[in-house]
């Protein structure tokens, strides 16, 4: 049973994390800027509660708060985001793809909704008892590719739990406007158990992931679970120069109101949730002091990585030209 | 001595690496009836548990290989028809490619794409005839185009048996070719390693896939004329510049004889490199599709856009009187 301080305590260090990783953006720290999942970290701590560390996540574009809440080390995490030889991919994944083996993370595949066949290949590998989740946003549902991911994990009865973070918004696309029909109607399509769940209580999802999980463990095969939830910033840091006004402010205060982190904190004492959140300061201070002290990348190290048996590509230029 | 064509080696390469390999497994598209050939008697052999039938969902196999490969198993996907790898491009290239690069060195992803019917089929029309090797080369993925039934055997079992991704392009034309072979000594051959299927003097004439046998035809035929080096790089990406720079610094003339489009192909690359960098006594020349070549129906329209045999004695004649 995980504890409603736990839950509370990783809400807040997603948040915060990404609140200082934002300010590691306006400072030049993060070339690349990030997406943040601030309004919706709910979702990704209440499903990640329901696994164990032996479970494969693969994540989005908008990662952040799945690699935390699986427990990649959160200073590698920030230097990864910085670019920096310290990251968990030693600069080479960046905020949009990253990847940790050592939490069992596989990959945040760039391409929306391809990731869903990428996860039912790897569950199709898994142990008896063994669990891969695959996080995309509502902008995947439109993908042909994510369909195809559908039909195969139905099809092969694989141990998949999809989870769709419904924020709205494909960028700057409304999702009604977007997807005919309705998003868990695509599940049921190929008999998955498919339902909508609010995104923003954590102990909510943490019930609705449970149930999916354990489908899964036990031979049930996939499940989607359509998580309703909100970013409240913009798709991507760059929204906060170029501001495109695509939500009113109404909307943005009327999700505001039910915060995800609001919600967690009220079942927990003042006087617990004061301790944890100092500590979280202190930590924080401690990643970001980590990831901006460590060494960038050389560049003659440019080619490193790409094969695994040394082959080497030919450099852009031959002798002194 | 037994005579071994070389679908027959793809099957025996491949079934060879299940045995030794139960992480080898194949998933593709109407397996239980084994369509391509490649696969015959395997359903039998292996079991559906290592021979996948797949609907007609070839970004979504990819993927799914992608996936599998991650997690360690070392899939082999097979596409019928050439095309099918265009519709798969950006899993192969911009997914399956560079997890490796994303995570840093950790991830691998060990697939090979198998393509045993690539390229052109009489007046099977536009869709049907791409030979789309340069554009994986293009982007930096491991891809294989051997022309022997010995060095289709050699190559997929190093396709295989790679961690990484590599695309293995079986010309249709060299399907039905036959070689007298020892079965003890097939084995792997290396990828990146060119070979010279005849050694000569006067000019050297490099060619891909079904190819190689045209220019050993040609060869052959103006042997009184000139003394013909073929040389064959198996291996379309990483490329065997330096058995490429050894001919050339014997002959110092170059012909290239590529079954890509035009623009971008494999023979413009094989051209630049070898007039930036190795030794040429006179302006190179090659014989390709034409830029963007569209074929048509009949195989009149489709003949008229192959590279031929006329074409290469002809090219060869003029660079060596250059």
């Amino acid at each position: 049973m995980t504890e409603a301080v736990d839950l509370y305590r990783t809400i807040r260090y997603i948040r915060r994390f990404e609140e200082r990783a934002i300010e590691l953006v306006a400072a030049g720290e993060i070339a690349s800027g990030i997406h943040p999942c601030i309004g919706q970290e709910a979702v990704g701590v209440g499903v990640v509660a329901a696994l164990t560390p032996d479970d494969i996540v693969l994540s989005s574009h908008r990662g952040h708060g799945h690699l935390l809440a699986k427990g990649c080390d959160p200073a590698r995490v920030m230097a990864e985001m910085c670019g920096r030889v310290t990251g968990i991919d030693k600069g080479r994944g960046g905020s949009f793809h990253p990847s940790d083996l050592h939490a069992n993370v596989y990959n945040s595949t760039g391409t929306v909704g391809h990731g869903a066949a990428i996860a039912a290949g790897i569950a199709w590998t898994c142990r008896p008892g063994q669990v891969v989740v695959n996080f995309f946003g509502d902008g995947a549902v439109t993908q042909g590719a994510l369909l195809e991911g559908f039909n195969l994990a139905s099809l092969l009865r694989l141990p998949v739990v999809f989870v769709c973070e419904n924020n709205g918004y494909a960028t700057t696309l409304p999702v009604e406007t977007a997807v005919a029909g309705t998003i868990i109607g695509r599940g049921e399509a190929f008999d998955i158990p498919s339902s909508t769940v609010d995104g923003q209580d954590v102990e909510v999802v943490l019930a609705a992931a449970g149930t999916a999980v354990q489908r899964a463990r036990t031979g049930g095969g996939p499940t989607l679970l359509e998580f309703a939830t909100y970013r409240y910033y913009g798709h991507h840091t760059f929204e906060l120069k170029a501001r495109m006004k695509y939500r009113t402010q109404a909307e943005i205060d009327r999700w505001r109101a039910r915060d995800p982190l609001d919600i967690a904190a009220a079942r927990v004492p003042a006087d617990v949730r004061a301790d944890v959140d100092a500590r979280i300061e202190t930590e924080l201070d401690e990643v970001v002091a980590f990831a901006v002290g460590s060494a960038r990348p050389d560049p003659v190290d440019a080619l490193e990585y790409m094969y695994t048996d040394g082959l080497r590509a030919r450099a852009g230029v031959v002798g002194d030209a | 001595m037994p005579r071994l064509s070389y679908l027959k080696a793809l099957n025996r390469a491949l079934g060879d690496e299940m045995d030794r390999d139960p992480d080898v497994f194949v998933l593709g598209e109407d397996m239980k009836f084994a369509l391509t050939n490649v696969t015959a008697g395997f359903l039998d052999r292996f079991g559906p548990s290592r021979i996948l039938e797949m609907p007609l969902t070839e970004q979504g196999f990819t993927n799914f290989a992608t996936g599998a490969a991650m997690a360690g198993r070392r899939p082999v996907v097979e596409f019928q028809i050439p095309f099918l790898l265009l519709l798969v491009f950006e899993q192969i290239t911009n997914q399956a490619n560079k997890f490796r690069l994303m995570s840093g060195g950790r991830l691998s992803v060990p697939a090979t794409y198998l393509c045993p019917a690539a390229g052109w089929r009489a007046a099977w029309g536009a869709q049907h005839s791409d030979q789309p090797y340069s554009l994986f080369a293009h982007m930096g993925v491991k891809t294989v185009l051997p022309a022997t039934p010995t060095d289709a055997y050699g190559l997929l079992v190093s396709a295989i048996r790679d961690d990484d991704p590599v695309v293995f392009f079986g010309p249709i034309a060299t399907m039905g070719v036959r070689e007298d072979v020892d079965y003890a000594s097939l084995g792997p051959i290396p990828l990146g390693v060119g070979r010279v299927h005849r050694a000569g003097t006067d000019v050297t004439v490099v060619a891909v896939g079904h190819l190689v046998h045209d220019a050993l035809a040609v060869a052959e035929e103006l042997a009184d004329e000139a003394s013909v080096e073929v040389f064959d790089p198996r291996t379309v990406y990483p490329f065997d510049w330096a058995g490429l720079a050894a001919s050339l610094e014997k002959t110092g003339r170059l012909v290239v004889i590529d079954d890509s489009n035009r623009s971008c192909g494999l023979g413009g690359e094989i051209l630049a490199t070898a007039a930036e960098e190795m030794r040429l006594v006179a302006p190179p020349k090659r014989i390709t599709r034409p830029d963007g070549a569209m074929v048509g129906a009949s195989p009149e329209l489709d003949v008229a856009l192959q590279p031929t045999r006329a074409q290469l004695t002809e090219a060869i004649r003029r660079v060596l009187k250059s």
